[in-house]
């Protein structure tokens, strides 16, 4: 388990390779790879820069990443956020959950995913050609998406 | 015991009491994204009265001390809370705080 908050690239074999070293228990590794468009609302972007709460967010992506170990029989995981000024077509975030068996792998990075998008403090700002920069709104489809597993989480008797 | 020695019980810290007895609730305030740049600022620390009992009441507190907070918290509805780096609700209690953060919703990932 591992969480990282940093402003500059991450290699995504390189992290894969490091989490599954001298590991034979593993049987499933997936991963899920954020990165910046490079238009919002039909109108293009030239820049990105995500701005965050540095303290809580380590502490949400570790609380975020042990609810999903609680979940799910996970033998590895890991996220890594981004930070500050990024160009479109850059990575912002990597999530990697390994397990012995590909269900719960897969599972596990979309309910690390979603979870981190409702409940990570970052925040997303986006500058167009004309100089211009707007924070991104919240959206009503990500707070959906985190909400289904709390149906799953609690079924209805 | 010398009364130089270090209080290490778990009691009220009452080197924050305010000299007429009443204990100055000493917290810092901070702002994130856009709420942050309507305040004006990112960090400040406030003395909070005894009668701002939750984040409802800091919210209220916070729109009458001028137009920049009043512009950051005109719809409270959409601002987010935190009490020592954890998410709350509006009715949580303000005791015991530390640090009371304040930001839009998320938009990580």
């Amino acid at each position: 388990m591992a969480v990282r908050v940093e402003p500059q690239d991450f290699d995504i074999g390189a992290e894969i390779a490091s989490l599954t070293s001298g590991r034979t228990d593993i049987g499933a590794v997936v991963t899920f790879t954020g990165t910046v468009r490079g238009a919002a609302g039909g109108q293009p972007i030239t820049s990105m820069t995500l701005e965050h709460y540095p303290g809580m967010t380590e502490a949400e992506l570790a609380r975020v990443e042990a609810e999903a170990h609680d979940r799910w029989p996970l033998s590895a995981s890991l996220i890594v956020h981004r930070i500050g000024e990024l160009r479109p077509g850059d990575n912002i975030v990597l999530v990697i959950a390994a397990s012995a068996h590909r269900h719960a792998a897969f599972e596990a990075a979309e309910f690390l995913m979603d979870y981190l998008k409702s409940r990570a403090p970052f925040w997303k700002k986006e500058a167009r050609p004309d100089g211009n920069a707007s924070w991104v709104d919240a959206r009503e489809s990500d707070t959906a998406a985190v909400e289904r597993w709390h149906k799953r989480s609690a079924p209805k008797v | 015991m010398g009364v130089d020695e270090p209080d290490m019980t778990l009691g009220p810290d009452t080197s924050r009491n305010a000299p007429n007895g009443t204990e100055a609730n000493r917290v810092t305030l901070r702002y994130f994204a856009w709420v942050r740049e309507k305040v004006g600022h990112a960090e400040e620390e406030v003395s909070l009265p005894p009668e701002i009992a939750t984040i409802a009441d800091l919210v209220d507190w916070l729109r009458r001390r001028g137009d920049t907070y009043a512009s950051a918290f005109a719809r409270p509805e959409v601002v987010r809370a935190a009490i020592d780096q954890t998410h709350v609700r509006t009715d949580a209690a303000l005791h015991g705080a530390r640090e009371i953060a304040f930001f839009p919703p998320v938009t990580g990932g």
